[in-house]
Order: structure tokens, then sequence, then C-alpha cells
């Protein structure tokens, strides 16, 4: 994953291939990369919430370094801009644990991706990523995501759950997952899922008085409950459920 | 309080109500039997307004509005509540958010104020009550995870909340062992046995009849009601079959 690079990424690269290249040239050289480090035997969280303006164009990358027997949680929402793109370049050492709850909600021409390169260097770790995207008018999504299990990294457990919603035929989700493992004793679970608001429910809940707006919003906020769930901070939790409902109510 | 004439319609190309006419007025109780592929549930559905329904001819006319010409929601706050043989689960929703999203939208429309969370609390207890459906029930996920039975008790439990005038019952009874069909049957006299309101029953057999009698009897066969009495019919039907009493 390049942070920084001088010169501007083109479709040919895998990281960038569904990206929107013009937004980012706007934007260009992006921030360097936040570096974030976990002491042996810390916890430790952070979450972003990435609501740039609608015409603007937002790159976040995090280098992430989980000493032995630490663990850090990652909360995120990534919801404005014409691109937004948030990348977790992950180090995991002996024992410890990384774990990204994210959600994408976009509509418009927006492009909105969550990229993540989670590296086990050492035996005993695990990590997880939950994503949940919704999808509207002409948006895509995109979550790349590829695990690196090292030959000592004995007994990895590494999962990736995603799942996308489209609310139109005109918006896009794209799930990518790239394992590369070097190491026998291992469990790495993908699953990636992509679909449409159930029809059976929402007759059912028109059948009970429901207008299409209450019924779509009340189907999506359970499709992305969850992913806040275990925020520590409640005035964050809070902050990030307010957000993402309030994007949902603009797509339905 | 319903009146259809002459309904029309087809599901995939293929005409299923044939010139269906039935009138039901306040106070009454209509029953509707027929044999498998007769348009029971069809019947049901387009009343409903369940997409892909379409409607070829023919009226629906509900408390003197055009009922085919509301969206599905728009009839559910008009007053009709429609009850599924297959009740639908709704991962992640829970029933008292739903029922309380669904009778506030329907307050909504009618221009009625919306009950607080206490009132509508002390409401749901009240109807889970009738049906003896436990209120924990009501914290879980629609349907999700709930027995034949359960679900079709929670149906009546919404309809208990929501307070229809007039409630078309898609085989309720289906999946009901005898003691649940008693409770199912009282909720519903409970609940729609009033002089404004009104029920449609759609059903394969007499017993639910045994609990919520019948003011009227059809017999629905080939897209249309054939033959229409009081609650001897439906006894004439268990007895002798439809092939038999059709014929005669």
């Amino acid at each position: 994953m390049m942070a920084n690079a001088l010169t501007l990424p083109t479709r040919k690269d895998e990281a960038w291939r569904y990206s929107d290249l013009h937004a980012l040239a706007t934007i260009w050289p992006v921030p360097a990369a936040r570096r974030i480090g976990v002491a042996a035997g810390e916890r430790a969280h952070d979450h972003l919430l990435q609501d740039a303006a609608d015409d603007g164009a937002a790159v976040h990358d995090y280098v992430i370094d989980i000493a032995d027997g630490a663990r850090f949680d990652f909360h995120l929402l990534n919801i404005g801009g014409k691109l937004g793109r948030v990348t977790f370049d992950v180090r995991l050492g002996k024992g410890s644990h990384f774990e990204l709850s994210g959600a994408i909600i976009g509509g418009g021409d927006q492009t909105l991706e969550i990229v993540t390169k989670v590296t086990h260097a050492q035996p005993d770790a695990t990590s997880g990523q939950t994503v949940r995207s919704i999808l509207g008018g002409r948006a895509t999504g995109s979550y790349l995501g590829s695990i690196n299990v090292a030959r000592d990294a004995q007994r990895t457990d590494a999962f990736q759950s995603i799942k996308a919603m489209l609310l139109d035929r005109t918006a896009t989700a794209n799930a990518k997952p790239e394992l590369e493992i070097y190491a026998d004793d291992v469990k790495c679970a993908h699953g990636a899922t992509v679909g449409e608001l159930d029809r059976q429910a929402l007759f059912y809940m028109a059948s009970r008085g429901m207008d299409p707006a209450t019924a779509k919003t009340l189907l999506l906020k359970a499709f992305v409950a969850g992913v806040f769930d275990d925020v520590s901070d409640e005035a964050v939790k809070d902050r990030l459920e307010a957000a993402a409902i309030a994007k949902l109510e603009t797509l339905v | 309080m319903l009146t259809i004439d002459n309904l029309s319609n087809e599901i995939d190309g293929k005409a299923i109500l044939k010139g269906l006419s039935l009138t039901i007025n306040a106070g009454e109780i209509h029953a509707i039997m027929g044999p498998n592929g007769a348009g029971k549930s069809t019947l049901a559905y387009t009343l409903g307004g369940r997409p892909g329904y379409a409607v070829t001819g023919g009226s629906a006319t509900f408390e003197g509005a055009d009922l085919l010409d509301m969206e599905p929601h728009e009839r559910a706050a008009a007053g009709l509540f429609l009850g599924f043989q297959y009740p639908v689960e709704i991962p992640g929703v829970s029933n008292l958010q739903f029922l309380r999203e669904s009778l506030n939208s329907q307050k909504r429309a009618r221009g009625e104020a919306e009950l607080n969370g206490g009132e509508f609390i002390r409401l749901a207890k009240e109807k889970a009550g009738l049906l003896d459906l436990d209120m924990d029930m009501l914290k879980r996920p629609v349907n999700v995870g709930f027995s034949g039975g359960e679900k079709k008790r929670a149906e009546m439990v919404q309809m208990g909340i929501l307070d229809p005038t007039l409630a078309i019952l898609d085989e309720t009874d289906s999946g009901l062992d005898i003691d649940a069909l008693k409770i199912v049957g009282s909720g519903i006299n409970a609940i729609m046995r009033k002089p404004d309101k009104a029920v449609l029953l759609i059903t394969h057999y007499q017993r639910l009849l045994d609990y919520v009698k019948p003011d009227f009897v059809h017999v629905l066969a080939g897209g249309r009601i054939v033959k229409s009495g009081g609650p001897e019919l439906a006894l004439e039907l268990e007895r002798e079959g439809y092939g038999e009493v059709l014929a005669a």
C-alpha cells in the first residue's frame, strides 16, 4: 500500500483499480500516513468519521504496529466526499489482536473505499474485519483486504466479514479478499455477500402501515447495527450512529 | 365497508381472479373457503396491494375509497389489516420497534398524535396478554426463530395493536395446534367482533370457524365466488368435500 507517493497512481495499480483518480488528483499528494503503535500488552482503540464535503476528497492512511500481546480496535464510518478512502497497514506481534469494524454509506457518484493489509508476522495473533456497505445512486463502495501470514505465524486466526446492500441497480459494490499464507496451521475465514433490500420484508412492513422510506430506513439500520455496538466511548458511539442514520436517510 | 365488484387479476400473465364479487358490511364476519389453487391467497394479496398482483378489471371500494388506487401502506392507514399465511422474518428489527414504527406511521398518515414509548409499551402489553404471548417474545426480531403457532399469535398481537376496521386473515389457522387455535380464535373475537369492524377469514378448514363464528361462508373456485351461504355451508363442505358441494 502506498502512502504519500509522489506520482499519482493509475488504475493498473491493484490498490487503486476501483478508485476515483480524478477526485484523487485534486488532493494529491495526500498527507503522510498516521502512525499508531500499541505497546506490548496494551489495549488501545481509535475511530474515524470520514465525512468530507460532497465535492471534496479525503484519503486517510494508517500504519499500525501492534506489539506482542496487545490489542487494537478501530471503528470507521466512511460516508463523505466524492472520494473517501481509508487504508490500514497493520502489523501484528505475537498473540496480538486487531479488529476493524467499518461501515460505508454512499450515494450520488461517491466512491468510498476501505483498504486493509494485515500482516501476521508472529504466531498466535488474531484479526478481524467487519465491513457493511450501503450504496445507492451511482456510488461505488469497495473493500480490498489482504491478509499476509508469515512462515512463523502459526496458529493465526483471521476473519473478514464483508456485506454490501445495493439500493439501486446503478450502484456498485466491490469486495476483494487476498490471502497470502506461508504458515501451515492457520485459520482464515472470509465471507462476502452483495444483496438488495428484501422485497417480502418491505411489503410486510408496508402492509402494517410503514411508508417506503420508513421501512427501508428500518431495514438498513438493522443491516449496519452491530458495527458500532462495541464502541467503548458512549459519546463517540452516539455520534457515529447518528451520522450513519442521517446519511441513510438521504439515500432512501 | 368493502365492496368487491367483478375483480380480475393476473400474476405473471396468468389469470387467477376471474370476476370476483363480494360485499362485506360493518359488524360481519365472512369466511372464504375453497380448494387449493382457487385464488384465496391471491385475493388477500391483491386487496393488500402486493407488488406483482396486477388488477386487470373490476373494482374494490373500501369505506367509500378506491382501495386499488392506494399504496399498500395507505391501505393499512385506511384501516385494512392483512394477516399473512407465512409471516415474514425480519432479522435485526424487534417486534416492538416494528410495531411502534407501523402504528406511528399510520397515525401520522391519519393526522393523529403518535404514541410515546411508555404509551406504546402499555398498549403492546395489553394486546400480547390477549394472545397469551410473552412480552419477551416482542423484544425479539420479527418472527425470527418463532414456531408456526408463535408467528400466528404474534400476527394477532400486531392486529390488536394496529386496531384495523377490516382484517383479511389468510389461513391464520394453519400451523396451529388445538390450544393455539382457541387462543387465536378468542383473540380475533376480542379484537374484531365489534359493530364497526369486519373480518374476512380465508381458510381451508372448518375448525377455526368453531371459534370464530362466521355470518357468511363463501366458496371460491376458479377465481370467483361460486356459492354463498350461512355457517352451515362450512359444515357441509367439511362433510362432503368441495367436489360434491360444487357439483350439486
